[in-house]
């Protein structure tokens, strides 16, 4: 068969990035509960974890909460009134209540205040974290109220995204600040127009397997003629399964990866080819046929790193969860992998669109977030047999192709990152 | 009773009632719960006035559409829930997705 694109000199993908080994892997690390409580510590406890975006905190007093399972925690993300952006811990000074939250304690939320009152004995927190009130102060004994603040957590922007840190030292006494963390990697996406695709849809589920089998499903696209053949016209699925799936471009930027691949809108291909549905709408998996204006193609350096003319998308995995796609038609996704238990994980992915100016471009983009779903449904049930079939041990090592090397890589930063921290295995 | 969809569009009217509907979380029940053949009439229906529809709702700010243009733009979102059903899977859920389930937390309005 002859390769559509050309792979590095080493012969492969896998092979050109020192250290990745091209052994079969084990998935104990997606069905240890031992290993699974490493994780926690040696990762989601000590690294930076996109909870959000800016605009989410318009002006000042805006704030929103986010659950951390993972690290038994949930967070205040707030705009406090000199504009600076700080994160807390959602835990009253007082007996430990969670501090913000409405009607059901596990249900984010958000809104804007002036300051955040415990619902329990009216503690009051001015929006920097310092306690301001303390209802019937007379009958404590010898409380000053500077010793009790809201509990601070290291948090920092990039490109609008906010970031928190639990590790109480992160980006201080020389360890890795947010901008170093996102690395090379992140400097190539600077300057997207991220703050002007306010249109957002936010899609949610609850997935039956390991954080990392659904970043892997994600972040390879050899199961892409396969497993989503169907939503393909009969008379391509065939030949689109026979063509398989080749990476445009590979890139391991510390625990970073990504992959660069072809596509395009299918306004490019015969009309048989086309669901009547695109068609009609003008859109599709890759996205709105009518480019926004000014805001298509690569729109950074870090984008189709590969320079390729049939480029399509770029797949930015920042570890450990975040991940965002860049599509060839001006508009981006997220996912981001929150981990609930060993077998057990909530799925966040959201699309974001320039606002559209009209019901035409309105229902372009209904069709983009519609398509999104239905291969997501696919994907997600998939991942629930895997994780079932890999705990019953019965087989224990799994051949992975060249197209496969970010899921090896995803695989050995993980145990490294446990390993360094003293878990090892 | 009264049309819930602008003049013009009274060949699609006996759809509104069951497919005009304001959040991706109502069209998909809706979808779930429809057999193939109304899925099926629906479907051919409004296909054929997609460009007409689009025609006319780009006629309004997409912010100011009047109570019965939203109600078509809700059609049109119905059209597009209901098209994976008819086009690709030939059957309401999509195959293989069991339990899995990707709810839509937040969607634009309109």
């Amino acid at each position: 068969m002859v390769l559509q694109f050309e792979k590095p000199a080493a012969g492969s993908w896998t092979e050109a990035f020192a250290g990745l080994g091209t052994a079969p892997l084990s998935y104990e690390d997606s069905i240890s509960p031992e290993f699974y409580e490493l994780e926690r510590e040696a990762i989601f406890r000590r690294t930076w974890l996109n909870v959000g975006r800016i605009e989410q905190l318009p002006k000042r007093g805006s704030y929103f909460t986010k659950e951390l399972a993972v690290c038994d925690t949930s967070v205040i993300v707030v705009r406090g009134s000199d504009d600076e952006i700080r994160a807390f811990h959602n835990i009253c000074r007082h007996r430990g209540n969670k501090l913000v939250w409405q009607d059901d304690p596990n249900v984010e939320v958000q809104g804007t205040c002036r300051n955040f009152t415990c619902k329990y004995h009216a503690w009051q927190y001015g929006l920097d974290g310092e306690l301001t009130f303390v209802q019937q102060e007379q009958e404590f004994f010898g409380l000053d109220k500077a010793d009790y603040p809201l509990v601070q957590v290291a948090c920092d922007v990039w490109e609008g995204f906010v970031f928190v840190n639990l590790d109480p030292n992160a980006g201080r006494n020389g360890t890795e600040g947010l901008h170093d963390f996102m690395g090379e990697m992140g400097e190539g996406l600077e300057g997207y127009p991220f703050g002007e695709l306010t249109q957002v849809f936010d899609y949610r589920a609850e997935v039956g397997s390991n954080w990392k089998l659904f970043i892997d499903a994600f972040q390879e696209f050899y199961h892409a003629p396969v497993l989503h053949v169907k939503q393909n016209p009969p008379g391509v699925a065939a030949p689109l399964m026979q063509m398989g799936f080749e990476g445009m471009h590979y890139a391991l930027h510390g625990p970073h990866r990504m992959v660069s691949t072809t596509g395009g809108t299918s306004e490019r291909m015969p009309e048989e080819y086309v669901k009547p549905i695109d068609i009609a709408f003008r859109s599709g998996l890759f996205g709105p046929w009518d480019k926004p204006e000014g805001g298509a193609g690569p729109l950074t350096p870090g984008m189709n790193p590969a320079g390729h003319p049939a480029w399509g998308l770029d797949s930015f995995q920042f570890f450990p969860n975040f991940v965002i796609l860049t599509w060839e038609g001006g508009w981006y996704l997220t996912y981001h992998y929150w981990p609930l238990a060993v077998d057990r994980h909530l799925f966040e992915g959201r699309l974001y669109f320039r606002p559209p100016k009209n019901a035409s471009e309105r229902l372009a983009q209904e069709l983009a977030a519609v398509t999104f779903k239905e291969y997501g449904l696919q994907d997600g049930n998939t991942l629930e047999a895997t994780q079932k079939m890999l705990k019953s041990r019965v087989v224990t090592e799994f051949p992975l192709c060249d197209q496969e090397v970010l899921c090896r890589h995803l695989h050995k930063v993980v145990q490294d990152e446990v390993a360094k921290f003293g878990g090892g295995r | 009773m009264t049309a819930m969809l602008p003049a013009g569009f009274e060949d699609l009217e006996p759809y509104a009632a069951r497919w005009s509907l304001a959040t991706e979380g109502e069209r998909y029940a809706a979808r779930l719960s429809s057999s193939m053949d109304d899925m099926e009439a629906f479907y051919t229906a409004a296909m054929a006035r997609t460009d007409d529809a689009k025609a006319y709702l780009d006629g309004f700010p997409l912010d100011e559409l009047p109570d019965d243009a939203l109600a078509l733009l809700h059609l049109l979102y119905s059209l597009i829930c209901v098209s994976f059903a008819v086009e690709c899977w030939k059957q309401p859920n999509v195959p293989d997705s069991g339990a899995a389930y990707l709810d839509l937390v937040k969607e634009p309005v309109p």
